[in-house]
């Protein structure tokens, strides 16, 4: 069964780039900077205007509305920004993100934003996202910010995540060791161009 | 009423003249554009003084809405000459001229038809000073909030795309910048309400009493006046702002930067 698919995604600086990638699986992206991986991560979660087709299990983009869209193929970007002043105005009501599962203490959740650390704005990015429980994640550098513990923390939660829900995961990184920890499978992305050992 | 000479003028001219002076000798650098404005002013009011008696002579429908028309393109071309960051294509002159024209035209046309209840209702002596007002006001009601919305847009493009990536719909992820807007398009209109006669003496009420009209009078129409550029302003705002909050988005809701031109 193929959870997300690409078919020429082309981009400025992008492309054209085709790709597929099966649910339960974690595709690991990787590639010199400014070649192209965050680019196509937003044209996956059409954020960026771009040629090209892309579905969902099959059913094309279109069928669904831009909310829904990206409710589904959800996008967690390298630097996590916050619209309110405090955690829990970004989270849903009736849901209770699992702290403890990143080491993060309830209080967190009435601190006001500026008080954070990098590294804790980014695994509240995480669940944040998690929260909306797609069907497709996205990570640019999920672990950039983060002390050794954290990052097995993050990996564990995103692994569980994955096996839970069946979602698929794309997850752009530079660590190689990591990479190879938690994809199923590697691709490389240079000057906009894929290559790498397609399934 | 008593006239005034061209030697009266004059020296207020030379008011204006000793001030350059004074901010050229200051540095102040503005002393240039000061003496152009100054002029356009005199050439300016000359013109429309002229215009304004030749219409007043030939009351004429098409004359009112040819000078109205007029007066509503300007308008849009100061509104889009202040922006920052403008929207590329003429969309700021048209989406600024689109919504004073729905403001400021049916407000004017509303005030005479019910409230002033001149015959003919477009009468030039009430409908183009009536409309140059509301028009002016609405202009800096409009200029500032699609200022303020495209400037905001522009720096807090991260936080915008932060919230449509969690799944907001596009005029959610933008509302609170959309509301400021508006907010910061109403302050000047709002400030002159509330000051009005404790801070400054309204100019078009300043005008009937200098001009002889009893003050009681001059302040009721001076209050009729005020409600209209309120309304006219506030409304004006309100839509150019949506209209702009539109445009930053395609329709597969992606925020459209590249809509915008920085121009200054």
């Amino acid at each position: 069964m193929v959870c997300i698919e690409a078919k020429d995604i082309q981009a400025a600086g992008l492309g054209p780039v085709s790709l597929s990638v099966e649910s339960g699986t974690c595709t690991a992206l990787s590639g010199p900077s400014g070649s192209g991986k965050t680019r196509l991560l937003r044209c996956l979660a059409d954020l960026d205007s771009h040629q090209g087709d892309v579905s969902l299990d099959g059913k094309p983009r279109e069928s669904f509305s831009p909310p829904q869209w990206r409710t589904q193929v959800a996008l967690l970007p390298a630097e996590s920004f916050w619209w309110s002043e405090r955690v829990l105005d970004h989270f849903p009501i009736e849901d209770k993100p699992a702290l403890d599962s990143l080491d993060l203490t309830p209080s967190v959740l009435d601190q006001p934003v500026r008080q954070l650390s990098s590294g804790q704005r980014q695994r509240l990015a995480l669940l944040r996202l998690l929260a909306n429980q797609p069907g497709v994640l996205l990570l640019d550098e999920p672990t950039a910010n983060l002390d050794l513990d954290n990052i097995m923390r993050v990996e564990a939660l995103i692994a569980d995540y994955r096996k839970r829900h069946r979602c698929c995961v794309i997850w752009v990184g530079h660590d190689g060791t990591q990479l190879e920890r938690v994809a199923d499978r590697t691709l490389t992305i240079i000057n906009g161009r894929l290559n790498g050992d397609r399934l | 009423m008593i006239l005034l000479s061209p030697l009266d003028l004059a020296l207020a001219a030379i008011l204006v003249l000793l001030a350059a002076g004074l901010a050229h000798w200051m540095r102040v650098g503005e002393t240039r554009s000061l003496l152009i404005a100054a002029l356009r002013t005199v050439v300016q009011l000359l013109l429309i003084g002229y215009v304004l008696k030749a219409v007043f002579g030939n009351v004429h429908w098409l004359w009112v809405t040819l000078l109205g028309l007029f007066m509503l393109i300007i308008a849009g071309r100061e509104v889009t000459v202040r922006q920052a960051h403008r929207f590329t294509g003429g969309w700021s002159l048209a989406m600024g001229s689109i919504s004073m024209f729905v403001s400021a035209f049916s407000v004017t046309v509303l005030a005479l038809t019910v409230v002033v209840n001149a015959s003919p209702w477009y009468t030039p002596q009430y409908a183009i000073p009536l409309l140059g007002m509301i028009l002016g006001n609405t202009m800096n009601g409009v200029a500032l909030g699609l200022d303020r919305l495209t400037q905001s847009a522009s720096d807090k493009r991260e936080i915008i795309e932060a919230r449509l990536m969690l799944g907001h719909r596009a005029q959610d992820a933008i509302a609170n910048i959309r509301t400021d807007s508006i907010r910061v398009g109403m302050i000047p209109i709002v400030n002159a309400i509330a000051a009005a006669g404790l801070v400054s003496l309204p100019g078009m009420m300043t005008g009937q009493i200098l001009a002889g009209s009893d003050p009681v009078e001059a302040v009721k129409y001076q209050i009729l006046v005020m409600f209209l550029i309120a309304a006219g302003t506030i409304f004006g705002t309100v839509s150019a702002v949506w209209l702009g909050s539109r445009r930053l988005f395609d329709q597969r809701q992606r925020l459209r930067l590249d809509r915008l031109k920085q121009t200054l």
